[in-house]
């Protein structure tokens, strides 16, 4: 294509050649670039160590799964839809905009083949990409500037609004756009105006399109003007942005290929206290979890550089909806903001010393019920749980533990138990089944020890918690009905320190796990069921080296495809059940249709579902040493649950958690539907219909 | 300030089920878990607050057999700079009166400028500490729920009375106070602050170190006795309410204004 309008390569003004500037403009903005990488990398290389290099081939598909694809984004449909349309403009106008710089240098550049008819086929690709991108830029805009969507809200407590930040992000991709329209509609106008073909499929529609045929009106003069102006902006844009990224939340436009290609692979597990030290090492290390900014790991400061701010946590997160003083998102906020100060640019750093009681609470970390909602919601995949179990980890080293979490952890370490209840007991609530119902239990520990095939582990609050004893005794009624030689640990069993692990006491979960590991082998079962999800995960992920673990529902969803179980219709079929789904059963071990089958094969059972189920199921209030904790909250989670479940017409919850069950059976009691709701376990639900 | 504390091991009364003897003399010691008396925890993190602010040590001093250890390492995993224990085949049965003459004896060797004691342990007699401080002539004050340090010499000091209403003093030092539970919120010991302390040595005092005449202490010495255990019987008077929850709830409040309860 010749040159009818002068191209900026080549342009001159007062003789000075503008090729000067568009050799600056690249130099400064990449070595610029380069510099402020390198201070976002300092906290990096002095942050703890972190696992990440292993199974490449799993990590390079995540990758394209949820940054390349954006997997998790419709979630949020409308904003997602934007936030794809934006990215994938992105990324196929990359190509012109790289092209764009070396034509300031070069005129006429193209990259190689881009002179075929692939150059025709990516430029109408790029005319769609850039008016597509322009679009939803505005509709992103009008939505962030002025409909304000609730979760972008920051409260005054966690710091500045980033409203200005985002539109002034949406402006400079919107100027990005329109400056390479106007670039290219300059050049091709002047060819119409001339009647000289451009060998340019001009794509109907487009932002070019209109903007080229617009510009037919005016003089070369005036095309010659903007088509510098254009370019000129657009190089300056392109460059200020690309700095402009690392110093806020849009730094995720660079980061969040890496934070997902690193992101945390074994669900429901918890990290160790540090990476390379075994458990045996324990002892040597000087501190314990995360006190200052350097004790969070590598892979958790990218976490923070990452996050877009888009509140998703938040909005889900139970502990933010009750008014606890947590909202996952600002913990990443703050934390970020510590880290610009300490980490600055340009200015002297600020050290704002320790990081709980400067910018993070007590209580604020004490909030979470590790339901794990934060992170099945977030894009980037952010990681919550693993920091505020560090978190916790560094206020157990220092003492600092609410009073009303420090007596059933000194029982746990005592007893074995959170309630200070004598080992002996442990067992106890097999008693009503031997005494008034005949049957038999063996006890697969101590002198006289039996020996079984399977293990029912109970765990503390179903040894003895009167309510909860109830759904023990269906889970053992139900496996003598499915014919499984099983057996307890009785008073060998201890707690399963899944939360004394959560809550940060590392040692004496240690210590658990050793005493129910041993019990556990030499007990020699062949594998194990519990019915508490939590002890599921506790001995799933958090032990090792033990027989294959099930939760109940799985156990009797297999037996009812073996045949072994069959159930009795309904008796009051006018009844309408909703299923629970517990966070440690459904999110972090991704049981969510045994529990549902199960129930759908009894006869007469009518079951809906709640708004919010799966894996966006909300917290019950949490299970463990969370019954002990006082947090300060307006509503509770429990209460709010039981209202999702009377909104979505269920006269009958069923849980599959004996904390759920705590938890609900208190929601129905706080929120008046007494007599309108009520609650089972799914194991006293198939006791009671099972054939036997 | 040097800041000593006196702690006791107790059966843990939140952990165990206390049942009597079948003889009516103690309690069933079998099968009990202990720690330390919660009243002496709280008058160590005190200790240590005070520590924290104005500089000096705290020592932690028990009397009991080689078991009471545990407890000394658990206060200095809390932040204790010192342990001591009192042990002596003497020691044993000796009452309030007795135990009050070892430690005092104990006190003498050092040089403590605050003696804080739990404002009651597990025998609920709230004596050892009031002995103590008459036994070293140095003033007491008992209950305590608030301390603040004025100066070298003075303490201000604040009392839970009657009705949960609270008084003021100053108190002049060395001085011995009882530390009543609800002062402060003791930090947390875990496993590993224990066995960060479990190697340091804890110096052992018997009656010959200390100087004591052992007439004047243990069984020889005691002057009070424990004659008789028992789990008083049921009462009469427990009214069952009946009703829904509103119905229970209006009845209960009517009783209680009815009885002063509330107004």
């Amino acid at each position: 294509m010749e040159h009818v309008i002068i191209p900026p390569a080549t342009y001159t003004i007062l003789g000075i050649p503008l090729l000067i500037l568009y050799i600056i403009i690249p130099i400064v903005g990449v070595a610029l670039f380069t510099y402020i990488i390198a201070q976002r990398l300092q906290p990096l290389i002095k942050a703890a160590p972190d696992n990440r290099f292993d199974q490449l081939g799993l990590r390079l598909f995540s990758m394209i799964k949820y940054a390349v694809a954006q997997y998790k984004q419709p979630r949020y449909m409308l904003a997602g839809v934007l936030h794809i349309v934006i990215f994938a403009g992105f990324c196929v106008l990359s190509i012109r905009s790289l092209t764009l710089v070396v034509v300031g240098i070069k005129s006429g550049y193209t990259l190689p083949f881009f002179d075929t008819w692939i150059g025709t086929i990516y430029n109408v690709l790029k005319d769609i990409a850039a008016t597509a991108v322009l679009i939803a830029v505005v509709i992103a805009g009008i939505r962030r500037g002025i409909y304000k969507p609730e979760r972008y809200k920051v409260p005054e407590k966690y710091g500045k609004d980033h409203t200005a930040e985002a539109v002034f992000v949406l402006a400079m991709i919107g100027g990005l756009m329109v400056a390479d329209m106007f670039f290219e509609g300059t050049d091709l106008a002047a060819h119409i105006n001339r009647g000289i073909d451009t060998h340019y499929f001009l794509f109907p529609l487009t932002g070019t399109w209109f903007v080229t045929y617009i510009l037919t009106l005016c003089s070369d003069s005036t095309l010659q003007f903007l088509h510098v102006i254009s370019y000129t902006t657009h190089e300056i844009i392109f460059f200020s942005f690309l700095n402009f990224l690392p110093l806020g939340k849009h730094f995720h436009v660079i980061t969040s290929m890496f934070n997902v290609f690193f992101m945390k692979l074994n669900k429901g597990s918890v990290k160790p206290v540090k990476w390379g030290i075994s458990d045996d090492q324990l002892d040597e290390l000087e501190s314990f979890g995360v006190k200052k900014f350097e004790d969070f790991t590598w892979k958790h400061i990218l976490d923070f550089y990452s996050c877009a701010d888009c509140g998703r946590c938040a909005d889900q997160c139970p502990a933010y909806h009750v008014g606890r003083p947590l909202a996952p998102r600002f913990i990443t906020i703050k934390c970020r903001d510590y880290c610009f100060d300490k980490y600055p640019l340009k200015d002297e750093s600020v050290d704002r010393g320790p990081l709980i009681g400067n910018i993070l609470e007590e209580d604020e970390i004490w909030s979470c019920t590790t339901c794990g909602a934060c992170e099945e919601e977030c894009p980037l995949l952010i990681e919550y749980i693993d920091k505020i179990v560090d978190l916790r980890r560094g206020m157990v080293d220092e003492g600092m533990v609410p009073q009303s979490l420090q007596k059933p952890l000194n029982a746990l370490g005592k007893r074995g138990n959170p309630y200070g209840k004598t080992e002996k007991k442990r067992g106890d609530w097999t008693k009503p089944l031997i005494k008034d119902e005949g049957y038999e239990c063996k006890i697969l520990s101590g002198k006289k020890a039996e020996s079984a095939e399977i293990l029912f582990f109970a765990d503390s609050i179903t040894s003895y918690d009167d309510r909860i004893q109830e759904i023990g005794q269906s889970v053992f009624r139900i496996l003598k009905a499915c014919g499984a030689d099983f057996g307890i640990l009785g008073p060998a069993e201890k707690d399963s320190g899944h939360e004394v692990r959560r809550f940060g006491e590392e040692m004496l979960f240690q210590d658990l796990k050793e005493k129910n590991t041993k019990a556990i082998l030499e007990s020699g079962v062949k594998s194990i069921v519990t019915a508490d999800p939590h002890a599921l995960n506790a001995l799933k992920k958090d032990y090792e080296n033990l027989p294959p673990v099930e939760h109940v529902s799985e156990y009797i969803y297999r037996m009812i495809q073996e045949g072994h179980i069959k159930f009795n219709p309904l008796e009051d079929q006018s009844d309408i059940y909703v299923y629970h789904d517990p966070c440690y059963l459904g999110r972090h071990n991704l049981i969510y249709d045994p529990p549902r089958m199960v129930m759908d094969a009894i006869p007469g059972l009518k079951r809906v579902e709640m708004e919010r189920s799966r894996d966006r199921s909300f917290c019950c209030g949490g299970g463990g040493l969370m019954l002990f904790y006082e947090p300060i909250e307006e509503t509770r989670m429990g209460k709010v649950r039981v209202e999702m479940a009377a909104d979505a017409g269920a006269t009958v919850i069923v849980t599959a958690c004996p904390f759920c069950m705590v938890n609900i059976e208190d929601g129905i009691k706080t929120s008046g539907l007494e007599g309108k709701v009520r609650a089972i376990d799914f194991a006293e639900l198939i006791d009671r219909q099972i054939i036997k | 300030m040097e800041i000593l504390v006196c702690v006791k091991r107790v059966p843990d009364t939140s952990e165990n089920e206390i049942e009597v003897n079948a003889e009516g003399s103690d309690i069933e010691r079998d099968d009990l878990v202990y720690s330390v008396n919660e009243w002496d925890n709280y008058a160590v993190e005190e200790a240590i607050q005070i520590k924290d602010k104005v500089g000096g040590s705290v020592t932690v001093m028990a009397i009991g057999d080689d078991e009471s250890e545990e407890v000394l390492r658990r206060e200095m995993a809390m932040g204790a700079d010192k342990g001591i224990l009192l042990s002596d085949d003497t020691f044993e049965k000796s009452d309030g009166r007795g135990l009050a003459t070892i430690l005092k004896a104990a006190v003498e060797k050092g040089n403590y400028d605050l003696i804080l004691t739990g404002a009651q342990s597990d025998t609920g007699a709230a004596q050892t500490g009031a002995m103590l401080a008459a036994m070293l002539d140095r003033p007491f004050a008992s209950l305590v729920n608030l301390i603040e340090v004025i100066d070298d010499s003075t303490l201000k000091i604040g009392r839970e009375i009657d009705g949960g209403n609270q008084e003021m003093h100053e108190i002049k030092l060395p001085c011995v106070l009882s530390i009543q539970t609800g002062i402060n919120e003791p930090r947390y010991v875990g496993i590993r602050g224990i066995r960060k302390v479990a190697s340091v040595e804890i110096p052992t005092m018997g009656a010959s170190d200390l100087g004591i005449d052992t007439a004047t202490i243990g069984d020889a010495g005691a002057k009070t006795k424990c004659i008789d255990y028992f789990v008083p019987e049921m009462g009469e008077g427990a009214e069952m309410i009946e009703g829904d929850t509103d119905e229970i709830v209006e009845k209960l409040v009517e009783i209680l204004k009815s009885k002063g309860g509330i107004k």
